[in-house]
């Protein structure tokens, strides 16, 4: 039982890192402020989301977990907050977004 | 009343959650904080429906395993879309209806759409909600008004 929660706390520690390093690479790849918000949001939601809940596993039945668990209500609810904060600041400023020329 | 103990109970779990003491004095100092923050809240005419949202759990509980369902899936195409060599991506600007929502609705609505990958709300007005979409698939998903419907759903309305 205790070998499966560590695999399994493993492997979603492994799947969070991962999608983190794919939302990096997508803030360097990607166009404009707009496009680059998406790549990020894969860091906030499945980055973020796996690594907690791997460490929650990981931490076992405590209070750590429940701490651990809070961070992720609290990532839940921040993330995308701050997130539409700095696509309308963006949008009520001067930036226009790169639009894909074939959908105008 | 109801709102009340609510909140004293959420803010002595919170306290707990994250002191984790159990000796008589800290619980006895921890229960003050406690009772100050519920009187400033009083006064300050906070303690109401809207400021503990109760009712509205039954609804969330159904909504949000289907919402986490959308992002592991959004998650899963954004990210193929960011590794592939060709970054196919093409970026539009949608406007999807809320005028059927109510105001919880709408921002519980707004933040949905942001938290899903590939799509972005940009401007939250009465009637519309501006959303950035990285791909076709992501704006199509968003403009069948499924999500709409589900929060809609969730708020009992």
């Amino acid at each position: 039982m205790s070998a499966a929660v560590d695999i399994l706390s493993a492997v979603l520690l492994l799947v969070g890192t991962l999608f983190t390093l794919i939302g990096g690479t997508g803030l360097l790849r990607l166009p404009d402020v707009f496009t680059r918000l998406h790549a990020a949001s894969v860091t906030d939601t499945l980055g973020a989301g796996a690594i907690l809940l791997g460490l929650a596993l990981a931490a076992g039945w405590s209070l750590l977990m429940g701490k651990i668990l809070a961070l992720l209500l609290i990532m839940a609810l921040l993330s995308p907050s701050a997130a539409h904060a700095l696509a309308r600041a963006a949008i009520h400023g001067i930036r226009r977004p790169w639009l894909d020329e074939a959908q105008k | 009343m109801r709102n009340t103990l609510t909140l004293l109970l959420m803010l002595s779990g919170t306290w707990f959650l994250l002191s984790g003491h159990t000796s008589p004095v800290l619980l006895s100092l921890g229960l003050l904080s406690v009772a100050a923050v519920i009187a400033c809240t009083s006064r300050l005419e906070l303690v109401d429906d809207e400021g503990m949202p109760v009712h509205l759990l039954p609804g969330l509980i159904r909504y949000v395993p289907w919402l986490i369902g959308q992002i592991i899936r959004s998650n899963l195409d954004v990210a193929r879309r960011i590794i592939n060599p060709k970054l196919p991506i093409s970026p539009s600007v949608i406007h999807v209806d809320a005028k059927r929502l109510t105001e919880v609705g709408r921002v519980t609505y707004a933040n949905s759409i942001t938290l899903t990958p590939g799509t972005i709300s940009l401007d939250v007005s009465e009637e519309t909600i501006e959303v950035h979409a990285l791909t076709e698939n992501a704006a199509a998903d968003l403009a069948s008004g499924e999500m709409a419907r589900r929060v809609q759903r969730a708020e009992g309305t």
